[in-house]
């Protein structure tokens, strides 16, 4: 089904560039929700066997390359509030549904019946049924942070975003082409995951980018070289010996 | 995907029931043409309660699957775009159908009686049943392409899908049909019995295309292409979520390579060689143990069967979630 | 209702603890219960960010690990069962003060309080002190003294809380061995920064995870050869004429004369004039440079003196002299990045080419900031230049035995390229720089320990000489670590992974009662894990333990806790006051200095208590001096009252804090106490930040106006400017003495070679202990260990959150081991060294320096431990790699045994051991190796559910 385009779409633009990895993302998602909109987010085996729980972003890290040439890359993954939401359609209650007004793809937990059937129509693993509530559960884009009119303007962000301290996830309006992620798609090379499934993500990623220098020869060795000025040191004394004293040619 | 056993019950119930159904109306007509022998209503009604068991078994297998069955009645809401709320309209409703055509077969309840007159007996009970038939086709459509429309799922995203869904489910139902024809309507038998086994032909070549389809996916989707990152070594090591997550849980089988394989023989042997042999000789033999046997071990191999269908999907989220470190 | 405008909810300011950085959090409590941890914005140390761990404070708080009263062992139990009575809070002080003040009676030093990753070294050392007994240190010589003495000692900072990379000015900035570190948010935030603004970011590390995976270039080193990387550096910059020589002239010692007369007691150390020099602990200017206009020795910055820093000379008096630069330039000689290259596994080729990539940024890429300042020659500057190079090194680093060295090497390379406490380099924080070595020094005879008095010193402290040493007149070491002895004379943090093997050998002496507050001695911060649990329950022919009495203070049920005789239950960091003081690591930046404070969020859990409470109460019952008064009584009401009151001398105004001091407030660093003290901080977001003005924020080490500023508000005794000891003379003084050629204290015969070969005053490199003397064909690998980001040591396995990320650890290895020794990812794996082995699973990767094997830190946890089930992840599949780590090297020749240390600081040398790997075919249950007794959950344990779902104000009813 072809949705209209909505007028805003809110996003995460994640910087790969600089994701060391750290997970703050995914513990403040975590705190974050479990006691907001979103209901609890439970944990199963918490102090058990192999503990598991409910979480809206995950970070994996993937290697590219073989030694020495390895990258190593931290992948941060939440909901990607495709454009395109497959997910949604495929919902028989309309518990999941895409917001008109910004974009955000949202489950409505009193319609859910927690069937899973979006979360097999999400090709990015994006969607989580919580074990216990037994409804569908993902990133929210934290709506109930980005409107509370009662935060302070420059905090009305999503948790992640706040908490990242590498500053890897951006959060704004990507059909603005004034926003700061418009801007940051288009200059640093933003990209979407799976274009093969026209699924138009929202989130977009940007690339690792490498600075390098180089150096060339002729600045290793310049007149102001402070070697220079201990040469002298080892001139030699006058009466040492020299060709003088040998012959007169 | 991680198979669930909900869902295989659901899909094989309701396809035989659906199979059986097809079955019974199809002989009702052909007995009305005059082609075979007429029966009894008690038949037809017991029929219908047979379709009407299986479906509600397949209900209630499937209420096994959701958070919350008590809402299930929502999932009607969003059928114009979801294959799951048309299947979740069209099983009550063929629900309600084969109820009515079971109803019209008990009362026999004829269109004469509307005023309308015509030399067939049972018309009105045809009417309804040609029209279930209808909504047959269509759950079978519901069926296969809440599973088919996934277009990721490139195992399943394929008309053959549909088809086999279908197939399978009226070579089982006139499998069925067959068992108790030869208990309940012995004129029956050669027509069911030849039915099914043309139907169980015809999906041998259609699911054996479907396995061959997808041995050779190439699919779309690839490490490169979930990340982003244009390399050819590319391994997912992750560094998280050590005791697993749903989305290690639910997008992948978690089965050995050798059991993953001896599924897909065991499914091949009891839907088809066995099966068939059985039917033969069960009709051969007029035996309805062996024709009992037969369906029940069809039945078997067709759980394997939607057991193989769901784990053999690839489903590419699983592209994120490899490696535990 | 929208979320903060509940009227259930309110909001508390407070100081993260889930780690020692330090962060700065905003705490929003529903209806009592702690709704939402965030970042502060305001804060200067996290700026608003928040780590993996801090924003899982949760779950530390209501954890099922949690401690609840005091628990005593039960009789005829053993240490290690975890069979305890819950007592009441009296009971249990009457037990510590019957048992405490019959040994301070005694002989003091047979109590020991070693304190592990506390922020309270302040308190605790204060204690120790006044109770008399030298054997006091906190986790510094475990965890990182390599780094803070091979700094301190050569450019009088260091990195962490004492400075770091200016990496908002910075372009080029190597990260050696550097996983995590203290600044975990500060550096994560001023990485993408520098990144972002297009700084090149090297790491230097054999492996590829975290900080250095962001790195632009991966430079794949084999561990504990950076020495020789360095050196080289160092080498081939010296070589072509990239250091700054300007730099090295005026703020180093680069230029002065050292004495090469073999014969004198003098020789190696630097020619004094003969001008009369105040005396004090700071190192005078009367040493002399050799000017190229006149060509004869003149007293360093001399006005218009133009010093050679090469050549050799001869002084009037026949002596031999030359510039300490040449002596380095002659040491690097034979370094050059070929002989590296066969050390390190980096290839010349890259070596150099880094090597010119140092040094030609820092020469071509100078900023020039418009600041004006003047130096202590009395000289103005209108600019302070930088040279945009900048480094961060820790435990890569700090944890081998040639770290110190290694250090050595690695400030020197950062001075050459003229790049300390300036723009772009590495700069300071308050109280650092201080005097090289500062002045804090420990009693240097056994005679300063007496029976009811007060240490006569410090128990930690910075030699600067023989002298300084804490050793007796027969050269044996008074502490029971051995530290401040001729075994590691500059272990300025003490040896705590020495201490239990120590005590139960009764070398050098046998004590009676130890006390650890906040350490996991008995798992993770412990080597050789195994027997160390076995010494804590091994008991005398007498039936009488070996270390009669062990005293734990923690606020969870740590493996340590099961070997308590008594067990003092803390609060949490969301429960106490706290202070991150000045006298410790406070929270300064570079831009000046800065502490902060902890306050209560929520009331104490159970009984538990904040120890620093227990410190105080047992203080004022034992009589030590500064917690009573005259007439004995009680001197301060609790903790939030002493950190008001206190200071360190009567009258002094130098409390633990150093914000809004004076009776209103108005003071900072120095004034009388401000009852409001408190308060005033909560009001500030609880911290205290002055800013210098920007002319005393750079070149500080010898920026008159800074350094009379903080000699002004005492943050030293000297205004003296502290040059950069590229040469050592403090080594060198202790390289005499083994020689035999000083008079002053003489190591005992048979430690006179260890201290002449590691006491060079040039850096040298020498191959890691361990490897030197073991067999190293048979164990070919280096095994290392990382810090992961979202987990801290042994704390968060009880995190139902953070552990859900790191359940259990695997061994990650190149695939050529693998396919070498015949093994597969995910197989068991026996890691095998001369000390004993671990089974494990191993994954493949391509991220680790092939002759590397590592895994993250402190995962593994011994069964039942921290409240988990018996099954949990933590104890059957994870694994410690402390059980193949030894705290003693194998006996030498001469059947020596030394602590497996950095033989000049005593630093434990974690990353040294040499293990090899293979398959384990033998195994028969899919577990680690070794496994232990399940521990008992403690006495009333909070509930450990199977399943959470935690909301704020509901959850707990
Ligand atoms: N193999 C290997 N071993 C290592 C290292 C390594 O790199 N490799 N690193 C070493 C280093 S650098 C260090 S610093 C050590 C760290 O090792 P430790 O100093 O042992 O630190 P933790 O494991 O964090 O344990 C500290 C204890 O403090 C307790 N605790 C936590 N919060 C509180 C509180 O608020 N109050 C009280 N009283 N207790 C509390 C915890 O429960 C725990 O028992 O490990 C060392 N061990
Ligand atoms: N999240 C988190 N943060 C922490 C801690 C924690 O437990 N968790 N612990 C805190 C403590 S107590 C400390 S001491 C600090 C330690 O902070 P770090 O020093 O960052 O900690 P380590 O994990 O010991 O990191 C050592 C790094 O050095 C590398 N390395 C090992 N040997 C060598 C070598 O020979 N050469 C080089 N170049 N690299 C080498 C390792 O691969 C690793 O990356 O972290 C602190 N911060
Ligand atoms: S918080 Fe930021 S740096 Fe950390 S893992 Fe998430 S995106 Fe990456
Ligand atoms: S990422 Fe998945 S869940 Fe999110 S909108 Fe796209 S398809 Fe739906
Ligand atoms: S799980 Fe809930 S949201 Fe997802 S498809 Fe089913 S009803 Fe819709
Ligand atoms: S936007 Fe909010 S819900 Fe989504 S991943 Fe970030 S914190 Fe979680
Ligand atoms: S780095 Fe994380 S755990 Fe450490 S103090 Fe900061 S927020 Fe807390
Ligand atoms: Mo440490």
């Amino acid at each position: 089904m072809d949705m209209k385009p909505s007028k805003k779409q809110l996003a995460l633009v994640i910087d790969l560039n600089v994701c060391v990895g750290c997970h703050a993302c995914v513990t403040s998602c975590k705190e974050w929700n479990t006691s907001g909109i979103s209901g609890y987010m439970s944990d199963d085996n918490p102090y058990g066997e192999d503990p598991t729980g409910n979480f809206f972003n995950r970070v994996q890290t993937f290697e590219v390359g073989e030694y020495p040439n390895t990258e190593t890359v931290h992948f941060p993954k939440s909901c990607l509030h495709c454009e395109e939401p497959p997910c949604v359609p495929v919902c028989p209650t309309g518990a999941s549904y895409k917001r008109e007004e910004d974009g955000i793809v949202l489950v409505d937990y009193d319609k859910c019946i927690g069937c899973r059937y979006c979360s097999w129509a999400c090709p990015y693993g994006a969607r989580e049924i919580d074990e216990h509530q037994k409804v569908m559960k993902k990133c929210t884009l934290c709506v109930d942070r980005i409107y509370d009119e009662e935060l302070p303007k420059e905090e009305r962000k999503p948790a992640c975003v706040m908490a990242c301290p590498t500053n890897a996830r951006l959060f704004g309006d990507v059909h603005d082409p004034d926003s700061n992620v418009s801007v940051a798609i288009r200059e640093e090379g933003g990209y979407a995951l799976m274009p093969e499934w026209n699924t138009k993500p929202a989130n977009h990623y940007l690339p690792r980018r490498r600075t390098q220098r180089s150096i060339n020869d002729d600045e290793l060795v310049r007149a102001d070289n402070p070697l220079n000025k201990e040469i002298e040191v080892s001139k030699p004394n006058f009466d040492e010996p020299s060709l003088d004293d040998s012959t007169s040619w | 995907m991680n198979p669930a056993f909900s869902v295989i019950f659901l899909t094989t119930l309701i396809g035989v029931g659906q199979g059986l159904f097809v079955a019974m109306v199809t002989g009702q007509s052909i007995s009305a043409l005059g082609f075979l022998p007429e029966q009894s209503n008690q038949y037809y009604v017991f029929g219908s309660i047979v379709v009407i068991g299986f479906l509600i078994a397949g209900l209630v297998a499937s209420f096994f699957h959701l958070g919350h069955p008590e809402r299930a009645w929502r999932a009607a809401a969003m059928w114009r775009t979801s294959w799951l709320s048309r299947e979740v309209i069209v099983l009550p409703l063929l629900m309600g159908a084969v109820f009515v055509y079971g109803l019209i077969n008990y009362s026999e309840w004829n269109l004469s009686e509307l005023g309308i007159t015509n030399g067939f007996k049972g018309d009105l009970a045809l009417i309804v049943g040609i029209a279930g038939v209808v909504i047959t086709f269509a759950l079978f459509i519901c069926t296969g392409m809440i599973y088919a429309c996934i277009k990721f799922l490139q195992e399943w995203s394929h008309p053959l899908t549909v088809i086999n869904f279908t197939l399978f489910g009226l070579c089982s139902g006139f499998l069925l049909a067959t068992l108790i024809a030869q208990y309940r309507a012995p004129d029956f038998v050669s027509l069911f019995g030849g039915c099914s086994l043309v139907f169980l032909l015809l999906v041998l070549i259609t699911r054996l295309w479907s396995l061959y389809r997808n041995s050779k996916i190439r699919h779309k989707s690839t490490l490169q292409s979930a990340i982003g990152i244009r390399h050819n070594k590319i391994q997912q090591k992750s560094q998280g979520f050590m005791g697993g997550s749903v989305n290690t849980r639910d997008f992948f089988h978690h089965v050995g390579p050798i059991f993953f394989k001896s599924i897909k023989w065991i499914f091949l042997l009891l839907v088809f060689p066995v099966a068939m042999a059985l039917l033969i000789s069960g009709m051969m033999q007029q035996s309805v143990v062996l024709l009992a046997i037969a369906f029940g071990l069809q039945y078997v191999g067709l759980l394997a069967e939607r057991w193989f269908f769901f784990a053999q999907a690839n489903h590419p989220q699983n592209l994120y979630y490899q490696t535990i470190s | 209702m929208s979320e903060t405008s509940s009227p259930k909810s309110e909001v508390k300011t407070t100081t993260c603890y889930m780690c020692a950085c330090r962060c700065g959090i905003k705490v929003t409590l529903r209806e009592g219960e702690i709704r939402y941890i965030e970042g502060n914005p305001a804060h200067p140390v996290n700026k608003g960010v928040l780590c993996a761990k801090g924003a899982s404070g949760i779950m530390k708080q209501y954890s099922p690990a949690r401690l609840t009263k005091p628990l005593l062992r039960k009789p005829n139990t053993d240490r290690g069962d975890a069979d305890f009575e819950e007592i009441s809070w009296e009971r249990a002080f009457d037990i510590m003060e019957e048992r405490l003040s019959n040994i301070r009676k005694t002989d003091p030093k047979k109590f020991a309080l070693f304190t592990g990753r506390d922020q309270m070294q302040a308190l605790t050392g204060l204690f120790a002190k006044n109770y008399g007994t030298p054997n006091y240190a906190a986790h510094g010589g475990f965890c990182s003294v390599n780094m803070a003495a091979g700094m301190i000692y050569t450019i009088g900072g260091s990195f962490w809380e004492f400075g770091g990379p200016d990496l908002e000015r910075s372009k080029l900035f190597i990260m050696i061995g550097t996983a995590e570190d203290h600044s975990s948010n500060p550096m994560k935030v001023a990485l993408s920064k520098f990144k972002r603004n297009g700084g090149r970011f090297i790491s230097i590390n054999p492996v590829r995870t975290g900080y250095s995976a962001i790195a632009d270039e991966w430079v794949p080193i084999k561990p504990g050869t950076d020495g020789a990387l360095m050196l080289a550096l160092i080498h081939e910059i010296i070589k072509l004429g990239l250091y700054d020589r300007e730099f090295l002239v005026q703020y180093t010692n680069s230029a002065q004369l050292v004495n090469l007369d073999e014969e004198s007691s003098e020789y190696g150390m630097f020619l004094r004039t003969e001008i009369p020099e105040e005396e004090g602990c700071f190192d005078p200017q009367n040493k002399l440079w050799w000017d190229r206009t006149s060509n004869r020795a003149v007293v360093t910055h001399t006005e218009d003196a133009d010093p050679r820093l090469m050549g050799e000379f001869t002084l009037d008096d026949g002596v031999n002299v030359k510039p300490a630069f040449q002596l380095l330039k002659e040491r690097v000689e034979d370094y050059t990045p070929e002989w590296a290259e066969g050390i390190t596994g980096i290839s010349a080729e890259d070596i150099r080419r880094i090597a010119h990539e140092m040094g030609v940024t820092a020469r071509d890429q100078k900023i020039e900031l418009p600041i004006s300042w003047t130096d202590t020659w009395g000289k103005e500057h209108d600019t302070v230049v930088g040279n945009p190079v900048s480094f961060h090194a820790m435990r890569g680093l700090a944890a081998h035995s040639n770290g110190f060295q290694a250090i050595r090497a690695l400030s020197i390379l950062m001075t050459i390229l003229g790049t300390i406490d300036r723009p772009g380099g590495f700069r300071h924080k308050a109280p650092f720089p201080r005097p090289i070595p500062p002045c804090a020094k420990t009693p240097n005879t056994p005679h300063a320990v007496q029976p009811n008095m007060p240490l006569d010193g410090m128990p930690l402290g910075f030699p600067a000489e023989p002298d300084d040493l804490f050793v007796g007149d027969d050269g044996k070491p008074v502490r029971i670590d051995k530290a401040f002895s001729w075994e590691h004379p500059l272990s300025a943090h003490g040896l705590m992974h020495n201490v239990i093997t120590n005590a139960w050998k009764g070398d050098p002496y046998p004590i009676d009662t130890l006390m650890i507050f906040m350490s996991n001695m008995a798992w993770n911060s412990t080597m050789n894990t195994q027997d160390v649990r076995k010494m804590l329950n091994d008991k005398n022919e007498d039936g009488e333990y070996k270390i009669p009495f062990l005293i734990v203070a923690d606020a969870f049920n740590s493996e340590t806790v099961a070997y308590a005789d008594l067990v003092l239950p803390d609060t949490t960091y969301l429960e106490r006051h706290d202070v991150m003081s000045m006298l410790d690591r406070p929270i300064s930046e570079f831009e000046g200095p800065a502490d902060s404070i902890r306050v209560p969020v929520v009331p104490p859990f159970g009984e538990c208590k904040p120890f620093q409470e227990v410190l105080i109460e047992l203080g004022s019952r034992l009589d030590l001096p500064v917690f009573v008064n005259k007439d004995g009584s009680k001197k301060y009401r609790d903790y939030p009252d002493f950190i008001t009151n206190y200071e360190t001398e009567p009258g002094s105004g130098i409390g633990f804090l150093a914000g809004w001091r004076g009776k209103g407030g108005e003071k900072f660093m120095r004034g009388e106490p401000n009852p409001n003290q408190w308060e005033m901080y909560a009001k500030n977001d609880c911290f205290y930040m002055h800013e210098l003005p920007k002319s005393y924020q750079y070149m500080r080490n010898w920026n008159q106006g800074y350094l009379n500023w903080s000699q002004k508000h005492r943050l030293m005794r000297y205004a003296e400017p502290i040059l950069i000891h590229v040469y050592s003379e403090v080594l060198q003084k202790f390289r005499l003495a083994a020689q035999g050629k000083t008079d002053s204290k003489q190591p005992p015969d048979h430690l006179r070679e260890r201290v002449d070969t590691y006491f060079d005053p040039l850096p040298f490199y020498y191959e890691p202990l361990e490897a030197q003397a073991i067999d190293k064909h048979k164990y070919p690998l280096n095994a290392i260990t990382q810090r992961p980001m979202a987990m801290y040591h042994a704390w968060d396995s009880q995190n139902a959150w953070l552990r859900q990320i790191h359940a259990h650890n695997y061994l990650y290895v190149s695939p050529q081991l693998g396919k070498k020794n015949s093994f597969e990812d995910g197989d068991w794996v026996w890691v095998e060294s001369v000390w004993g082995k671990v089974r494990c699973m191993c994954r493949f990767s391509e991220a680790v320096e092939p002759n590397t094997v590592w895994t993250w830190n402190a995962i593994g946890k011994a069964k039942g431990a921290w409240n988990l089930a018996s099954n949990a992840n933590e104890s059957n599949k994870g694994f410690l790699l402390n059980h193949v780590i030894s705290e003693e090297l194998p006996p030498n020749s001469k059947n020596e045994v030394f602590s497996n240390s950095d033989p000049v600081t005593g630093q434990a040398a974690w990353y040294d051991v040499r293990v090899r790997v293979y398959k384990a075919d033998d195994q028969t249950t899919p577990e680690t190796f070794p496994q232990f007794n399940a521990m008992q959950p403690q006495p009333n344990a909070p509930k450990r559910r199977n399943w959470l779902a935690y909301v704020a104000g509901k959850s707990r009813k």
